[in-house]
């Protein structure tokens, strides 16, 4: 199977003031596959995501996410955009759930755009037409399939802040897969979670690859989640790519080693 | 029971009671600035009252402490209560004026309770379901009312042209004014927004040419019947309500008129309130007011949702207006200061943010208070300020704790 | 040339004032995050006070003006300092950690308590205090109109340029000062180090306090009329001026409130005056639209 390239990465670079955060970049990321950026902390990594989804605008480079035959410059697409048009959705390092709403409603709130033009900018909801109604069931019941998926339906109705952290993470993801998104970026997913616990996450990210074709880009510590689930690794150190190869050889990698000085818990 | 922490306590508390009450409540100076009176006896009075109050404190069950910090009291209700809450005091309000309770003062006063109903669901949006703090919503009020005023005085526009029109204008001052905040966060925000207000008064005080200054304008007509104004007598050509009914002319119908046209904005902007919580947009309020960044991650556009919020606000914030200008058949920058502002924002801080009975009890009990005696007329902004202290520290969440999602699972 | 003078001279006086009220702003964001909305109202009482002791201080037989000048200085500042730490202590601490409107809301509630407070206690009326200090020297004559410069303002300034020095004196060199910029950068960790937040916290509100009762004082000395509202205006004058110079940043504050101070005189001298507060406050919008850091601040990168 040929591998179709998701998302380009070419020499990018954040700069803040004296600080290089990410130095010269570049990588592709491929449809159908989970990538995972991993490096020493502070190197770079989280400072990608956020110039990936418009929270940075990078000092360099560019960031090109091809789908459908149409290229998306996402440092050039405004914040929200990234996610509305060119379909790049994530999740945060802290968990930033809608912590005052219910389950439902973070599901809810994240199908937002179809919504708004299903109630035709709000005025059809107003009157009750029935696109509206419609579209809102319909909201409901794709929130209701993936609550089914992480066995939240249950607690649907229940505050989202009082859940337990691992079904705060589990959340988080499906909100994000809610939006319908062609790249998915996880960030750190496996912090906090026991072994048994990330192991029933890495197993879930590879069932949303599978079952919606997307890509995963995936930033983690946990190298037991990192080399079983991901098709792609690479390596930053000091905001520099220190190896962009498959699970196994970046395993071997002397230079990988280096950087993490035998960091690794498996 | 030990007694030597909470006593100590208690006794530091006092101690700093008195450092504060001695110089300003301790000496009145004569305006003439060269005499004074002592007054210590009262200092001694108000150490003793923190002295007892923080030895209860002190000893009061848990559920009363501070509560926990960080921790999330929000439970979900499943709207019964509230439901029954909120028909009750409907069909109170409709049956008001059929009541003995009724009399030229209490209906003007209901009328008056109302338009704070109003104004508070109006900030409410703004600051209970969009978490923007607006201290200077009274700019919209003014904005309504001003500009029913004057476009009675110049164009001759009865009250019914004007209420959809100075909603308008009102909706779009809200966006003018929402655009430069965009990007402010909380504490910025509620300082620019404030300064809006001010500016508006300002304005409004001094562009005499237009405004008529600090005489304000008058002679506003209040609401027709059909078209048909509630006189004794009118000009040529125009027959009155009274003349179409064949009632005599009795001052009281125009109160109770307004009152229910009044009742009746009311009850569509509930509706409407009730509505938007549920639809798109509503919810997107909500989510920016939890979480801003979340938002934009889920492609949300943050400056559509806030600038709405601002317009929503603001368009009810003229309706009140309005009502107000039609009620007092004049309007004067002195009803338009930053005091109003604050009043409305602890309608809506005390009533529970978000919560719609909530804010409405709250704007009812603020707005008759006054009229309970002269004391609370004088302690009323003491008490809201102190009120706006303590129900923070002790209930964040308002009077009414408790939030109804917009959408459930079980039933949708 | 000599009105244009004049009007700088003005300026500058109620530049001083400003800046001593800024500091207390400026300083309290710069550590826990918030306005302090009740900051001006602590203005105010500092106001307050100062005149009620000259007062009392003329009726108990000190009339020497320096000794008066000295124990009213003094008794304002440590009485208003206590306000400024029951403000902290009462409406802001319970809520560190809670939602981020919470402190807010408090703060506006503490400010309309304050505010009603004195109105309740010292009445609605303004209240008067002959003038104290007198006298001046002209400093130039042009064109028919003298330029005059009055001891008092020389005092204001000098005064306030004293206290910024002392100031910034503890900031970079006393351990109090020491562990306020370090709680400023990173609460947790000075916590970590044996720092007493809490403690540190509840000085920058004491010491922004006995600034603004200087300002207080000065205030009741040069215009001689008070009232329980000037804490309003001031409050947001102030406030902008921290935020033009850039908030969080100490000689921001200086220099804010000077500029302020220039830009209300000027506008008073050259167009109408009611307008003159408009002009600030359209400062503000325009400083929190275009250059939020202000002139000295540093750039905040957004966390995500």
């Amino acid at each position: 199977m040929t591998r179709l390239p998701l998302l380009a990465v070419e020499n990018l670079s954040m700069r803040f003031g004296g600080v290089i955060a990410v130095d010269d970049l570049s990588f592709t990321a491929y449809q159908h596959e989970i990538t995972a950026i991993i490096g020493p902390n502070g190197a770079g990594k989280t400072t990608v995501f956020n110039c990936l989804t418009g929270f940075y605008r990078p000092t360099d480079g560019s960031l090109v996410l091809m789908s459908d035959g149409r290229d998306f410059r996402l440092e050039r697409l405004q914040g929200y955009r990234i996610a509305r048009h060119a379909g790049v959705a994530r999740t945060f390092q802290n968990v930033r759930l809608f912590a005052g709403m219910t389950v439902l409603e973070n599901l809810v709130v994240a199908q937002h755009v179809v919504l708004t033009r299903a109630s035709g900018y709000n005025i059809g909801g107003l009157l009750g037409l029935k696109r509206h109604r419609d579209a809102e069931r319909a909201a409901i019941a794709r929130a209701r399939e993936w609550l089914d998926l992480i066995d939240l339906t249950e607690r649907a109705d229940e505050v989202a802040g009082n859940l337990p952290y691992g079904a705060q993470r589990r959340l988080e993801i499906v909100r994000a897969m809610c939006t319908g998104p062609r790249l998915l970026c996880v960030d750190e997913p496996a912090a906090g979670l026991n072994p048994h616990e990330s192991a029933d996450l890495a197993q879930f990210l590879v069932s949303i690859r599978d079952r919606y074709g997307i890509g995963i880009l995936l930033i983690e510590h946990d190298m037991s989640v990192v080399m079983g689930i991901s098709d792609h690794v690479v390596v930053l150190n000091y905001g520099r790519k220190v190896a962009d190869a498959s699970p196994a050889e970046v395993r071997r990698d002397p230079a990988v080693i280096k950087a993490y000085l035998g960091e690794e818990d498996d | 029971m030990r007694w030597a922490p909470p006593l100590k306590d208690a006794g530091c508390a006092a101690l700093v009671a008195l450092t504060l009450a001695f110089p300003l409540i301790g000496f009145q100076t004569s305006d003439a600035g060269v005499g004074f009176t002592t007054r210590f006896a009262w200092v001694g009075v108000a150490a003793v009252v923190v002295f007892v109050g923080r030895l209860l404190l002190g000893f009061a069950p848990q559920r009363f402490r501070l509560h926990q910090r960080g921790v999330r009291s929000t439970a979900v209700s499943d709207g019964k209560f509230v439901k029954l809450a909120a028909a009750a005091l409907i069909v109170f309000a409709v049956l008001l004026p059929v009541t003995p309770l009724a009399s030229r003062r209490s209906i003007d006063l209901a009328t008056l309770a109302l338009i704070y109903v109003i104004l508070g669901w109006g900030l409410n949006v703004v600051v209970g379901l969009a978490g923007l703090l607006d201290l200077g919503y009274v700019a919209f009020y003014a904005v309504g009312a001003y500009s029913f005023a004057l476009a009675a005085q110049w164009y001759h526009l009865s009250f019914w042209e004007m209420l959809p029109l100075s909603g308008m204008t009102a909706a779009m001052a809200g966006i003018l004014l929402g655009i430069p905040v965009l990007r402010l966060r909380g504490d910025y925000l509620a300082i620019v927004t404030l300064g809006f207000g001010e500016i508006v008064r300002i304005v409004l005080n001094n562009w005499t040419a237009v405004t008529g200054g600090p005489n304000g304008v008058g002679d506003i007509p209040r609401p027709t019947v059909f078209g048909m104004p509630i006189a004794s007598g009118a000009p040529v050509g125009v027959t009155t309500f009274n003349q179409f009914v064949g009632i005599a002319y009795d001052p009281m119908q125009r109160l109770i008129w307004l009152y229910y046209v009044a009742l009746a904005v009311a009850l569509a902007i509930n509706w409407y309130s009730l509505h938007i919580r549920r639809l798109p947009v509503g919810r997107a309020w909500e989510a920016m007011r939890e979480d801003e960044i979340a938002c934009r991650a889920l492609g949300l556009n943050p400056t559509t949702i806030k600038l709405s919020a601002f317009a929503t606000g603001a368009m009810t914030g003229g309706f009140a207006g309005v009502l107000f200008a039609a009620r007092a058949g004049f309007v004067s920058p002195e009803s338009f200061n930053f005091q109003e502002s604050a009043t409305v924002l602890s309608i809506v801080v005390l009533g529970g943010m978000g919560s719609q009975l909530g804010v409405a009890l709250a704007a009812v009990i603020l707005a008759t208070l006054p009229e309970f005696g002269r004391e609370f007329a004088q302690y009323r902004m003491l008490i809201f300020g102190a009120a706006m202290v303590a129900i923070m520290i002790w209930r964040p969440r308002g009077i009414f704790t408790v939030r109804a999602p917009s959408v459930r699972l079980d039933r949708p | 040339m000599a009105y244009f003078l004049q009007q700088l001279v003005n300026g500058l006086t109620l530049g001083s004032i400003y800046a001593l009220i800024a500091i207390g702003y400026t300083m309290v964001y710069g550590i826990v995050g918030m306005i302090n909305f009740a900051h001006g109202e602590i203005f105010m009482i500092g106001a307050f006070i100062s005149l009620i002791f000259f007062v009392v201080l003329g009726a108990l037989g000190i009339t020497w003006l320096p000794l008066a000048l000295l124990l009213v200085l003094l008794i304002a500042m440590a009485l208003t300092a206590v306000y400024g730490w029951a403000v902290e202590r009462i409406a802001y601490r319970p809520l560190r950690g809670s939602f981020r409107l919470a402190p807010l809301i408090s703060a506006i509630g503490m400010s309309i308590f304050l505010q009603n407070y004195v109105l309740l206690v010292q009445g609605a009326h303004e209240k008067t205090l002959p003038p104290m200090i007198t006298g001046g020297f002209d400093l130039m004559q042009s064109g028919g109109f003298v330029v005059s410069v009055s001891w008092l303002q020389l005092i204001i300034v000098g005064v306030t340029l004293l206290l910024m020095a002392v100031f910034t004196a503890v900031i970079r060199l006393t351990p109090l000062g020491r562990a306020q910029r370090a709680t400023e950068q990173d609460m947790t960790m000075a916590a970590l180090l044996g720092i007493d937040v809490d403690r540190t916290i509840s000085l920058t509100f004491v010491i922004g306090a006995a600034l603004a009762a200087v300002a207080g004082l000065m205030v009741t000395l040069q215009y001689g009329v008070i009232d329980f509202f000037i804490g309003f205006l001031a409050g947001i004058k102030a406030f902008t001026a921290a935020v033009l110079g850039g908030i969080g940043s100490l000689p921001g504050a200086m220099l804010g409130g000077l500029l302020i101070g220039l830009i209300e005189a000027f506008w008073s001298g050259y167009f109408p005056s009611e307008y003159k507060d408009v002009a600030v406050y359209a400062v503000l919008i325009l400083v929190l639209m275009f250059r939020p850091t202000g002139l000295l601040g540093r750039p905040e990168v957004e966390k995500v």
